[in-house]
């Protein structure tokens, strides 16, 4: 072992290895910051150069690349309030508002460090998990699989809000919209309504744009200001390296989580980032601030979702089985370069294995020491008045919706979601509640059939699902516990506390617009419910019994509203909370997603560039109220940057029916 | 970089579209093409209805620069994913929108020639109108846990009775040909769905989930055999490879394993015969005989098929492409021009009874609504 171990070491300290590795991490790094593109895309650019390549400087590259994905996505999470890739999707819950408080310099380099430091832990844990990784992952079966998405499941628990009925109302919708499409087991298709693109169920990355972005993107268009609030941005970044140091065990479990969980294939690296955020939750004793800017928000994620990169690498390397999509193609291109996974290695290959987890952790060293040193001046980009960057950042986001399917059908869900993520973050329906449940249905669903059909009833008995069993037990008392603390800290604070954010909500009196809300979750449990019971026995169990449980919890939420319990938690309405409600100087909560839709139904008629142009130029003139010289530099400058992009990256753009009727010059096309 | 060539070809590119479509124009006008085939400074567009990184990108992606380097003008040749519901899309987008001038063509796997061959309702695309230039053909190996206690596939009758389990990706999907060969085997399998590859699957099998398994012969050398030597698997029977006259023969890569009409004869003592054995072989033959395959789209003027099938045949025939080409492709004769045309016709023939009766046996065996 400690052979292949320098030799790798030497391998990975020669100069052209460094080069090429860094070079990865630039292209990576450009890549990576734009949404939806992500490594997958990266990676397939590179892929053409790697033939021919020598390989280890080839594997340098491609590491190089595939290392910095979790970082540079972290801009537009904090930044915009954008999830970059799922793998950073908590870290907006944290992130994006302290950039609205002012500090996004000081939330990036938190989140940098401690990337740096999830990275360079994970490359150091697997170095030895690496030679007793394959008993472990066999050990893990669909019946340990299913008992960890009940774990994750459990962090509903903590991230559920303020109302236990709600959150959990919330995890029902997420499981039911992420049980849409083909059963597991039987392939039969649920509530899609005959629709080919339903059937191949929702994209992840849909979801997690319309259910964050949309809301934000809307709420800071109607408030007509820069994203932060405060002007100044502060030397922030120094204090981030601060909050790291001070949470270094906590930034420690959560790398160890990511490592071991990025590390069993089948999970997904889509759960890790809210393990590891609900963990920050659960183990936090003032955890007030979680979810309106606390940086432990931040810390939490970003350790774990770099490691979980790594741990990624083992069954990739070990069983050629990719535990995440940009390890899809880190196969893919090792297969190209002439590298075989398989068991050889860990032992005659071992060399090989090591030069790739410490170049990988090299590479994280490097990633995120420019994104530091770039986050002070791409910090600035928070104080530009909104509505002249949210055209952008609604070209994209619908852009990189785009990218999941292809398929203009990703913009109409897209903004489908988006209206269900402003309703639910008006009346504080958790989103986070939601958005786990959605990530863990599939699985939740697979595993069990699955455990039941190898193991019967039995499984519940094996010893991996006990222990998994137990930490989910005691991950419950734990959140309980802290729940009625936190209830009783609340009732004699309440009055002292300065906090503006936590200081007692105002309540709404109309409950007109809750009950509605409320009164439609509860129809669509029904019909989830009524569809569940036209497929098999196999078919319809699982949505069928989600539907039942939540048909009681979702009726409890509608009675309360329906009986005007107007002091209970289940009450709330942003527009009363936020003092919108009666200002005239506010948009009304549909004015902008009519905005998005014209746009959306425009690209069904003229395509996409068309589209955003005529949105550009309509947008900043009227909304922005721009002067027409800068319109056309700021309409011209997106639309090329949108064509080349497409092009050189082998993407298309979404076309409309002008494109299908009448054969258009590029880019048009 | 990049963007520098960017601009230079974004800038020729209207003219050249131009060109080339008053090009193509007059090819049709003018019975006869004036000049040859080139597609110097083109783009070509090679669709590939699966994710980025899969079995069948890495086969395009390994293929496309050494096809470039053999058409005539040596165009780059990108690689564009279209995935989405299990590879009917990104052909549907083709047979609607691929121009047949040369520059988009179509990489197809068995997950798009099976529901082809089914009749799934999502498929809006006709192979008959395309034209083949390569075929890629692989094999299988269907193995069984020690545990069983059968050697080899002379005893597989023993296993009648048995719970034999085999985690499968579903009952339309490749491993519709396991499934049937049990089923015509008269051995009783219970195939457990849900698993997302056949990676998942081998993995179950690692983990003592399920005892029968089957992989394509790339994965089965690489990742199975090893395991064999540690007395974890038992190897049973390969399904075979086609000769010229579409009969049944043991794969080169396997020839110590009998093949799927020799373990019938074992175990049923006569020939293969009746529906059931020439549904399987239909499948067989789309889902491995001639698994992956290059197409040009309806209307392609025979002048750049010919191209095409050129610099297809001078790939394959390159003294280093066997070395280069093991790691992806396996051993396996690659058919080209006649040859793959002839490989696809015979994989993607199947009459309508046959069709009824395979849709009837997933209905009534997997409760398959098509």
């Amino acid at each position: 072992m400690l052979d292949a171990f320098l030799t790798a070491l030497q391998t990975v300290m020669t100069g052209t290895h460094l080069l090429y590795l860094a070079g990865g991490v630039l292209l990576g790094l450009a890549i990576g910051i734009f949404p939806g593109l992500g490594g997958i895309a990266g990676l397939s650019l590179l892929l053409p150069f790697l033939y021919g390549m020598e390989p280890t400087t080839a594997l340098a590259m491609l590491i190089g690349l595939v290392a910095v994905i979790p970082t540079s996505d972290t801009f537009t999470s904090v930044l915009m309030g954008i999830p970059g890739s799922s793998g950073s999707q908590a870290t907006v819950l944290d992130g994006f508002p302290m950039a609205k408080r002012g500090e996004a310099a000081r939330a990036l380099s938190a989140a940098f460090a401690s990337s740096l430091f999830g990275g360079l832990f994970g490359a150091v844990v697997l170095t030895g998990f690496v030679l007793i990784a394959r008993p472990v992952i066999l050990a893990f079966g669909s019946a340990e699989l299913f008992m960890l998405t009940l774990l994750g499941l459990s962090m509903v628990g903590v991230l559920g809000g303020n109302s236990l009925v709600k959150g959990l109302s919330a995890c029902g919708v997420g499981l039911l919209l992420g049980s849409v499409g083909g059963a597991p087991a039987t392939g039969e298709y649920r509530m899609t309504f005959g629709n080919f693109y339903l059937m191949d169920g929702i994209p992840l990355v849909v979801v997690g744009l319309g259910i964050f972005a949309l809301p934000e993107i809307i709420d800071l268009l109607r408030q007509n200001s820069a994203i932060s609030e405060a002007a100044e941005l502060g030397r922030g970044w120094v204090n981030g390296i601060r909050d790291l140091i001070k949470n270094r065990w906590l930034a420690l479990r959560c790398a160890v989580i990511g490592c071991i969980v990025g590390a069993l294939p089948g999970l997904g690296g889509s759960v890790v980032d809210w393990i590891a955020y609900g963990h920050a939750v659960q183990t936090t004793k003032d955890k007030d601030g979680f979810g309106n800017g606390d940086v432990r928000g931040v810390i939490a994620p970003e350790s774990s979702n770099n490691a979980k990169e790594g741990g990624a690498l083992i069954p990739t390397l070990l069983f050629g089985i990719p535990g995440s999509g940009s390890m899809a193609v880190f196969l893919g291109g090792m297969v190209l370069i002439g590298i075989e996974p398989g068991p050889s290695m860990v032992t005659s290959n071992l060399d090989v294995t090591y030069t790739i987890v410490w170049s990988l952790a090299i590479a994280n060293v490097v990633g995120a020491a420019a994104c530091l040193f770039l986050s002070k001046w791409v910090a600035k980009l928070t104080t530009i008045p909104y509505a002249l960057m949210a055209p952008f950042m609604i070209t994209v986001i619908c852009f990189a919706a785009y990218q999941a399917t292809r398929d203009l059908s990703d913009l109409v869900t897209l903004l489908g979601i988006g209206v269900l993520g402003v309703l639910m973050k008006r009346f504080d329906w958790p989103r986070p509640a939601f958005l786990i449940g959605f990530v863990l249905a599939s699985g939740m669903e697979t595993y069990l059939y699955q455990a039941l059909q190898f193991d019967g009833l039995g499984f519940l008995l094996k010893p991996g699902v006990l222990i998994i069993g137990a930490i989910t037990a005691i991950s419950i008392y734990f959140a309980a516990r802290h729940a009625t603390n936190s209830g009783k800290d609340d009732s004699c604070t309440e009055t002292s506390t300065d906090s503006s954010t936590q200081a007692k909500p105002l309540r709404p009196t109309n409950l007109g617009p809750q009950k509605l809300f409320a009164g439609a979750i509860f129809l669509a449990f029904a019909y989830g419910l009524y569809d569940a019971l036209q497929q098999s026995m196999l078919g319809g169990v699982f949505t069928g019994g989600v539907c039942g449980v939540m048909l009681i919890l979702s009726g409890i939420v509608l009675f309360k509203l329906v009986t005007n319990q107007v002091d209970d938690a289940v009450n709330f309405d942003n527009e009363v909370a936020a003092g919108y409600q009666g200002d005239q100087s506010i948009a009304s909560l549909l004015h902008y997603v009519y905005w998005i839709a014209g746009l959306i139904v425009s690209c069904y008629f003229v395509g996409f560039l068309i589209s955003i142009a005529v949105f550009f130029i309509a947008f900043l003139l009227v909304k922005a109220r721009a002067s027409i010289l800068r319109t056309v530099v700021l309409t011209s400058s997106a639309v090329v940057f949108m064509a080349t992009l497409a092009h050189v990256m082998v993407l298309d753009l979404p076309s409309g029916f002008l494109q299908e009727a009448v054969q258009m010059p590029w880019p048009l096309n | 970089m990049n963007t520098m060539r960017n601009n230079k070809r974004s800038a020729g590119k209207l003219i050249k579209a131009l060109a080339a479509s008053a090009a193509c124009i007059a090819s049709l006008t003018v019975a006869n093409p004036v000049h040859a085939v080139d597609f110097d400074g083109e783009r070509v567009e090679w669709i590939i209805p699966f994710k980025e990184g899969g079995g069948s990108d890495t086969w395009a992606r390994f293929f496309a620069p050494l096809i470039s380097e053999n058409l005539p003008g040596k165009p780059a040749i990108v690689v564009k994913n279209i995935p989405g519901g299990g590879s009917t899309k990104g052909a549907n987008q083709f047979q609607r929108k691929a121009k047949d001038n040369g520059l988009n063509i179509i990489g197809t796997s068995g997950s798009t020639q099976f529901p082809y061959l089914l009749g799934d309702t999502r498929v809006n695309y006709d192979y008959k109108n395309w034209t083949p230039v390569l075929a890629s053909p692989t094999g299988g190996v269907f193995y069984v846990s020690p545990e069983l206690g059968i050697k080899s596939a002379a005893e597989l009758a023993s296993l009648r009775g048995k719970e034999l389990k085999y985690a499968s990706q579903g009952a339309t999907s490749l491993d519709l040909v396991p499934l049937l060969a049990m089923d015509i085997l008269d051995i009783d399998v219970q195939a457990i769905f849900g698993m997302k590859g056949r990676g998942a699957g081998r993995l179950a099998f690692e983990r003592g989930e399920v005892n029968v398994d089957y992989q394509t012969s790339s994965a089965y050398l690489k990742k199975v055999v090893p395991l064999i030597d540690e007395g974890k698997v038992v190897p049973i029977m390969s399904w075979g490879v086609l000769d010229e006259d579409g009969n049944l023969q043991r794969d080169p890569n396997f020839p110590d394993l009998p093949h799927f009409a020799e373990v019938y004869e074992m175990i049923h003592g006569k020939k293969p015969e009746g529906t059931a054995f020439k549904v399987w072989k239909a499948f067989f033959a789309a889902g491995f005989a001639a698994q992956k395959g290059i197409f040009l789209p309806k209307g392609t003027p025979q002048d750049v098929i010919d191209a095409w099938g050129d610099a297809v045949e001078k790939t394959v025939k390159a003294d280093d492409f066997k070395s280069r080409s093991e790691l992806v492709l396996g051993d396996y004769p690659q058919a080209v021009k006649g040859k793959a045309v002839k490989a696809f016709k015979a994989a993607l023939d199947i009459s309508d009874a046959d069709r009824q009766w395979v849709r009837d046996w997933l209905t009534s065996r997997y409760n398959v609504q098509l």
